[in-house]
């Protein structure tokens, strides 16, 4: 054993007295919660972040991991990242402890064309600017084309209604015997959006304040019959592009960085399209993914440089060509995109532009508590769909949490619930 | 007998206390502290939210119901791998090579290693599918089907983690003098007098330090439970990590991390009692 | 009990006994099934690691390898770092390694030849470490080590992974001593050795491939450590950490590349320490 354990001593020391001083220079590391699969990482290391001055280091990271690094830095008070990029939400419990105010550079991005309303959202509740947008998406409905045959009579599948969407289901399960409509329910899956910025939207108009009212009830109901004709494997799903792919599911609902992958790959096999519309409207949510500045960065300069660059017009629409997220900036989309980013892009526009189309804005304020937040709705939907506990009686249970957390937070309410004087009361 | 007190030990457990007391008891002591406090001073608030979480019992009665399955097949497993090879006299080498391969595999490419097997379209379904038993791809995994999600889980840990128990054991029977078995055949024991008067109680110390490590770890399964069936088969792990990771609540994380650390002592003072193992009796 | 140790020192008689033909064929056959249990599952990774993209989908599959695609994994050795990472990792491992038999060896010595007051203390403090699921402490660990200047080093991923390794360590090494006649020593010591020379000369000799067999198990503890390694690192992954990460959430046929390529170096190490194995199995040290 003496041989081989006095190599590694010498490795060891060698990395770790050279390890400590090389890579000091001024290095930006880019510390980020999206784009973290390997062939889109690959795509931000190769393409998005060339031709900027400098070495920039790509780092990824799952929100977890993100979220206690993040705050351990702060308490140790020293810090690796200069700049990070993550989703409103993940950004959110880091203010003000972990962020600084990034309005200098807000004031030098005016004239790109990034809407007052998202530019508002990057305070996040804040008088100052903590984030700059970044790239923006949506979630979208994505099916196969042998399900089309099985469309309800008179339903087109870009205004759909969530009725026509469970009898659709429920056709092709008399016609095939199986279930397959699929929702992303599994561990780390996106479900807790589809209630927060479609399902409560479209069936009661609101999202806190509605929680539990007649309209909630009959919404869940809905979703009993919808459950139904779901794939029972749907508790397993995080990302619905695999489900899509291996055929087990024909129709599907969930985030367009999700799906493109299907799209990409076989976009002769799919068609993308809106999320259905309830009773109320076509409820929608946006996702924005903003870039910020961690308090002590090591290299400001450097954020700063990385920031200007990937909210460049011409980045931003690489970022939309190369990885599916669309420019939070104004610029058009060239006409000569990929066949899957195309549709996927058609279906944003429709839904954008749908008639009832109903948008849910992110929550802001929730701070720390957004988690706990996303566990009023998951566990309502264990409770009701999975365990068929009754209705009424779980939404009294839960309502109760909820409005804990909203007192607790002081939360005003967000669009679609109508404007709170203080915390967002549940009716 | 050497002296009963006496400076060595104390010496030699030294630095594996200062060790452990730095990087581990320092952080330790924090979470417990953290697990009960809530708003301002000492309370019992995280450990009720604990307890009143939809799925707390679920998961205590999954862990132990997976822990109490598992441990005993794979010490069974191992016995009889370990017979097995005894009785080898050529190829020993190369077969006890492949029996202790999944001891360097990680939890979670074991369960992926399943998850290619099992899944819908899997070679399970594959195979029962060219049988003709199963019409087309069928769902093992999903909370529809709880007792083949448990039987999923349970062979992929059996999978995983009986090479531990393997290598403890044939550590031990190495250390058995031979000449014990040989002078019980020679008066006519059968083997499997021979194994449960011999080789067994020899064994003993071995089948503690095995039975213990792998008690404790089963208690901590996780990544293979989350790969094969995310939370349709709620642990108490998978449970601490949701607060910790999704729900963002460090506090009610830090009360189940404490609870697992309870019930793994508690287990462990039974195996020390059940299995006592006194200085005379070894060879 | 007092058997002598010539007796016990004696080379053993072969083992070789010849078995019954009809009992060989059932042995041959129970085996062959246990070799398969554990080989399959990892031909069927490798079948997905070198399925391509849709291979992972068809249906109904075949256990035999249709259209070869090779796209995933070079891919993932292409990726930037994977180098760097697999350093970071040999040196972690290494370490714990190192780290472990160190503190843990002389612990379990202890344990299996004194009786001393707080004995049972230690035992219990040794078995805390692997009965807390570690995630937990996260976060205080990672200020500290922030602090302390060990954060983003192979060195502080060792630390922690030596903290996961100790306990087996101690057991382990204390079972194994245990097993080792105090006899020998005490033999030794008549024969005007130290307590350190006995040590040394008896029992370290008859220890050695129970040691090695420890060894393995601190560098697979470490080598196959995600948790501790992703959180107290940024830039210097091992390669578990490295590539788990951008697996968790690839696509499918991604994940069985990663996955394969984790498996691949274990069992090479496997097979790279057999002769220890076999050691303990005390057939080669004869």
């Amino acid at each position: 054993m003496t041989h081989p354990v006095s190599l590694r001593a010498i490795a060891a020391a060698a990395a770790l007295f050279g390890g400590l001083t090389v890579a000091q220079a001024q290095e930006t590391i880019f510390y980020s919660t999206q784009l973290r699969p390997i062939e889109e990482a690959t795509k931000v290391r190769e393409v998005l972040l060339k031709g900027l001055p400098g070495k920039v280091t790509y780092v990824v990271d799952e929100p977890p991991a993100f979220a206690v690094r993040m705050k351990a830095e702060t308490q140790a008070g020293k810090r690796t990242a200069s700049v990070v990029g993550a989703l409103h939400g993940e950004l959110q419990p880091h203010v003000p402890a972990d962020l600084q105010p990034v309005d200098d550079v807000a004031a030098k991005l005016t004239d790109l064309g990034i809407p007052a309303s998202l530019m508002d959202l990057g305070k996040l509740g804040t008088n100052q600017q903590q984030y700059i947008p970044w790239m923006q998406a949506t979630y979208v409905m994505v099916a196969n084309k042998q399900a089309l045959q099985y469309l309800p009579p008179g339903a087109d599948v870009n205004s759909l209604t969530y009725a026509q969407l469970q009898q659709w289901g429920k056709n092709i399960v008399d016609k095939t015997g199986q279930r397959r409509l699929g929702l992303p329910a599994g561990p780390t899956g996106l479900l807790p959006r589809f209630f927060q910025g479609y399902f409560y939207p479209s069936f009661t108009g609101g999202v806190v304040t509605t929680f539990k009212s007649a309209d909630a009830e009959a919404g869940w109901n809905a979703l009993k019959d919808l459950w139904a004709v779901s794939n029972p494997n749907s508790t397993n799903y995080n990302f619905m592009q695999e489900p899509l792919l291996s055929g087990e599911v024909w129709i599907a609902w969930d985030h367009i960085a999700r799906v493109k992958e299907a799209l990409t790959l076989q976009p002769d096999q799919f068609v993308a399209f809106p999320a259905p519309a309830g009773p109320k409207g076509r409820g929608y949510m946006p996702v924005i993914a903003g870039l910020a500045i961690p308090k002590d960065a090591p290299n400001r300069a450097g954020a700063v440089a990385v920031i200007e660059h990937l909210t460049k017009p011409e980045t931003q629409l690489a970022t939309a060509a190369e990885v599916g997220f669309f420019p939070v900036v104004k610029a058009e989309l060239p006409p000569d995109l990929a066949p899957g980013i195309k549709q996927l892009a058609g279906a944003v526009a429709a839904t954008q532009n749908a008639k009832d189309a109903l948008v849910s804005l992110l929550p802001v304020g929730l701070g720390a508590k957004g988690g706990e937040f996303n566990k009023v709705y998951l566990d309502s939907f264990q409770r009701i769909v999975l365990r068929n506990e009754p209705v009424k009686d779980v939404l009294e249970a839960q309502a109760k949490v909820l409005d804990g957390l909203m007192k607790e937070t002081g939360a005003p309410c967000w669009a679609p619930d109508k404007p709170s004087q203080g915390a967002c009361p549940v009716q | 007998m050497p002296a009963r007190t006496s400076w060595i030990p104390y010496a030699l457990i030294a630095p594996s206390v200062v060790f452990l007391g730095a990087l581990f008891l320092v952080p330790l002591v924090q979470t417990i502290w953290l697990s009960f406090s809530a708003g301002e001073g000492l309370s019992l608030d995280n450990y009720q939210r604990m307890a009143g979480d939809l799925n707390f019992s679920l998961a205590v009665k999954n862990t132990f119901l997976l822990t109490l399955v598992v441990v005993p097949l794979q010490v069974v497993l191992a016995l009889g791998m370990a017979t097995m090879v005894t009785k080898l006299d050529k190829g020993r080498d190369l077969v006890l090579w492949v029996l202790t391969i999944p001891l360097g595999i990680s939890d979670l490419a074991a369960g992926l290693a399943w998850l290619a097997l099992l899944q819908n379209t899997g070679y399970l379904n594959s195979a029962l599918y060219a049988l003709g038993l199963i019409q087309g791809p069928t769902g093992w995994l999903s909370q529809e089907t709880p007792v083949a999600l448990f039987i999923a889980i349970m062979l992929a840990e059996l999978w995983r983690a009986t090479a531990i128990v393997l290598v403890i054991l044939i550590a031990g029977l190495q250390l058995i003098p031979k000449e014990f078995s040989e002078a019980a055949e020679i008066f006519g024991a059968k083997p499997w007098t021979r194994f449960t008067r011999i080789t067994l109680p020899l064994l003993k110390p071995s089948l503690q330090s095995a039975l213990i490590l792998r008690t404790v770890l089963a208690f901590e399964v996780f990544a293979v439970v989350y790969a094969l069936g995310g939370r349709n088969f709620p642990v108490l792990v998978g449970e601490a990590y949701v607060w910790q990771n999704d729900n963002q609540n460090y506090g009610v994380a830090a009360s189940y991390a404490v609870l697992i650390m309870v019930i793994s002592l508690a287990a462990t003072a039974v195996y020390l009692r059940a299995l006592r193992t006194r200085p005379e009796q070894l060879p | 009990m007092t058997t002598g140790a010539a007796e016990l020192s004696q080379t053993s008689t072969s083992r070789g006994v010849a078995l019954p033909s009809a009992r060989r064929l059932l042995l041959w056959t129970g085996l062959a099934v246990l070799i398969a249990w554990v080989l399959v599952p990892i031909y069927l990774v490798a079948l997905g690691a070198f399925g391509g993209r849709l291979g992972v989908f068809r249906w109904p599959k075949t256990i035999w390898p249709t259209d070869l695609s090779f796209a995933a994994m070079s891919q993932f050795l292409a990726i930037e770092g994977v180098f760097n990472a697999l350093v970071n990792s040999l040196i972690a491992a290494g370490l714990t390694v190192v780290f472990s038999i160190a503190l843990g060896a002389p612990a379990g010595y202890a344990l299996a030849r004194y009786t001393f007051r707080g004995q049972n203390a230690y035992r219990l403090l040794v078995l805390l470490t692997r009965a807390f699921p570690l995630a937990i402490l996260a976060l205080p660990l990672t200020v500290s080590f922030i602090r302390l200047g060990l954060y983003d080093t192979p060195f502080g991923v060792s630390l922690i992974h030596t903290v996961l390794a100790l306990p087996f360590a101690a057991l382990v090494t204390q079972s194994l001593f245990m097993g080792i006649p105090r006899e020998y020593e005490e033999a030794a010591w008549v024969f005007g050795c130290t307590r350190f020379q006995a040590f040394m000369k008896v029992v370290l000799p008859l220890a050695l491939p129970g040691l090695a067999a420890t060894a393995i198990f601190a560098f697979v503890i470490s080598w196959n450590e995600v948790f501790a390694a992703s959180i107290l690192t940024v830039r210097e992954r091992t390669l578990t950490a490295y590539l788990l990460r951008i697996l968790a959430e690839s696509p499918l046929h991604y994940r069985f590349a990663g996955g394969f390529i984790l498996i691949i170096p274990s069992v090479l190490f496997i097979f790279a320490v057999r002769r220890y194995l076999f050691a303990v199995w005390g057939i080669a040290s004869k």
